[in-house]
């Protein structure tokens, strides 16, 4: 009984974003289409950012790097060798991983404020590098030509592919997230994230499970930027390794709670919507990012645990169910 | 013999913490290690689960060479350590810090396997009816409790226990005398770091005695609380002193 209830609520998160995710599919609104596609671009990238912030401790600054990454791999490919955009996407996802991996090694034994200082080191080296590489097409970028579309049905249809893509992913990076937290790599990622030393000291490899955790928030990260870049047919270094984006995500875990499967949704899908409301109110309009700076001081001072982990706090019947 | 400590010595810029530790443990013994405060009881303990590399000397468990591998790879191979400084998975709960123990220690259970043995752990530390509590909302009697168990759980062969009673009112120093003749009992080893002498002269069947880094003493609790060797390192503290007097009379 006791371990079915979490299972339960797994599929009762990921029914809710299948339901929201048709809505546009059944009125065929291709300006709620896209809306949706942000918010759920946003949910992979808070969930990621969560596996190795909020299980484990680290608090990449400078995650983006992957969307950037993924975005450039997977364009390369598509522009170059005509890969499908499937196996592009895929492709990038495993290269992102790759890289976090190789970098985890060296950059994961720093701790607190000197890895999160190391990620966005990270973030502007290969931004720069990106920016000076020519088959990555330099300062100018790569772009698609039309072409490329027909082989997904046209420009109009890839839209549409694009989005069904980005919603497979998000509900595979939230069932990822949910199974790595309730898995013993997930317990062994909560040790170290709780005193490295001690979990040390019970058993458990620090470095290989801090570079597993790396590798897996890289993955995610960088099959929305394939999708994303794919259905924009341009990629240039600044919005691909935007460090904003990156700080956005950051204040979106914090908002729903970092540490919980639900938290990072519920901060993207708010933080997205406020935006949003922001973004389009004349009166705020420029405003929007001092708004979000003063919600991230709010929680950082007040509410730590952010509004699932409050609730849960608050609850003690939740904790049963909400994860 | 489980375990064999040879000629171990630490040093720390100017202080020498260890000099030339050697002592070796019998499976199944209690061995207690008593000295006076920055003896080197707890660097001792560090540097056998591999917190501390020795700059020499060698740490031998079970007919293995362990000097110097990593915190986690001891562990692995079955010494479980509960701390002087109570150290819980603060935002973790009761019954998952002692998963922690029972998945990554000696047996690396699967979480299933491992649900049953806390289970049973808890049981036996008596705090089965706290499993769903955050460890940081425990008293300091009942985190040394968590510190046993989680330790227990990783089913380990050797257990160091390190002043596992300070802090205790006497009835929970007697709970927890009783714990660890229990632990021993279920045939696990156990060496233990101790400042309350009455208990540590109860409990254990050998005594080694350090004193600035040095072992000056080894042998029965009889034959240590008697040799003036002793007696004068604690003069230091007179109140030791005068307890391990009373002890030998």
């Amino acid at each position: 009984m006791k371990s079915t209830r979490p299972q339960s609520f797994l599929w009762l998160t990921l029914l809710i974003i299948v339901a929201i995710a048709l809505i546009p599919i059944l009125i065929d609104s291709a300006s709620l289409r896209e809306d949706l596609f942000l918010t759920l671009m946003l949910v992979i990238l808070a969930s990621s950012i969560n596996i190795i912030m909020g299980y484990t401790g680290y608090v990449s600054f400078g995650h983006i790097v992957f969307f950037g990454l993924g975005g450039y791999f997977a364009f390369f490919l598509m522009l170059n060798y005509q890969v499908h955009f499937v196996l592009a996407a895929l492709a990038s996802g495993v290269g992102a991983s790759v890289f976090a991996f190789l970098l985890g090694i060296p950059v994961l034994r720093l701790r607190g404020a000197y890895f999160a200082l190391a990620t966005i080191g990270i973030n502007e080296a290969v931004r720069s590098f990106v920016t000076n590489f020519e088959p990555f097409g330099g300062a100018v970028g790569m772009f698609f030509n039309y072409a490329v579309y027909d082989a997904y049905g046209g420009a109009r249809n890839a839209l549409w592919f694009a989005y069904y893509a980005i919603v497979v992913v998000a509900l595979v990076t939230v069932t990822a997230s949910f199974l790595i937290k309730k898995s013993k790599f997930g317990l062994g990622l909560m040790a170290i994230r709780e005193d490295q030393d001690t979990a040390q000291v019970l058993g458990i490899d620090p470095t290989r499970y801090k570079v597993l955790a790396y590798a897996c928030s890289a993955f995610f990260p960088a099959l929305a930027g394939a999708i994303f870049f794919f259905k924009n047919g341009i990629i240039e270094p600044g919005p691909a390794f935007a460090l904003l984006r990156s700080i956005e995500g950051l204040v979106m875990v914090m908002l729903g709670g970092y540490g919980t499967v639900t938290g990072p949704i519920v901060g993207a899908v708010v933080y997205e919507r406020l935006r949003a409301f922001l973004i389009t109110n004349p009166n705020f309009s420029s405003l929007h990012l001092f708004i979000a700076g003063l919600l991230l001081l709010v929680i950082v001072l007040f509410a730590t645990a952010g509004v699932v982990g409050w609730l849960r706090q608050r609850v003690p019947l939740l904790r049963r169910y909400l994860e | 013999m489980i375990l064999a400590v040879q000629n171990i010595s630490k040093r720390f810029g100017g202080l020498l913490a260890l000099n030339r530790v050697s002592l070796s443990v019998q499976e199944g013994e209690i061995l207690g290690i008593i000295g006076p405060n920055g003896a080197g009881k707890t660097t001792l303990f560090n540097v056998i689960n591999g917190v501390y590399p020795p700059q020499n000397g060698q740490v031998t468990f079970r007919g293995e060479n362990i000097t110097g591998l990593p915190p986690f790879a001891i562990a692995q191979r079955g010494i479980a350590r509960a701390h002087q400084i109570v150290r819980p998975l603060s935002e973790l709960s009761v019954k998952e810090n002692v998963t922690v123990g029972a998945c990554f220690g000696r047996e690396h259970l699967a979480l299933g396997a491992a649900a049953r043995v806390v289970d049973e752990v808890l049981e036996f530390v008596g705090m089965a009816d706290k499993r769903d509590m955050l460890a940081s909302k425990l008293n300091v009697a009942q985190k040394k409790r968590l510190e046993m168990a989680r330790a227990l759980a990783s089913r380990p062969l050797l257990i160091l226990l390190d002043e596992v009673l300070a802090g205790l009112n006497p009835h929970e120093v007697t709970d927890m005398l009783g714990l660890i003749r229990k632990i021993r009992e279920q045939g696990v080893t156990v060496i233990i770091i101790e400042h309350l002498m009455h208990a540590v002269m109860n409990l254990s069947d050998r005594v080694v005695v350090l004193d600035y880094g040095a072992k000056i003493a080894e042998g029965t609790p009889q034959v240590v609380s008697n040799d003036p060797k002793v007696i004068e390192a604690y003069l230091g503290d007179p109140k030791a002193a005068l307890r391990l007097l009373e002890r030998s009379t």
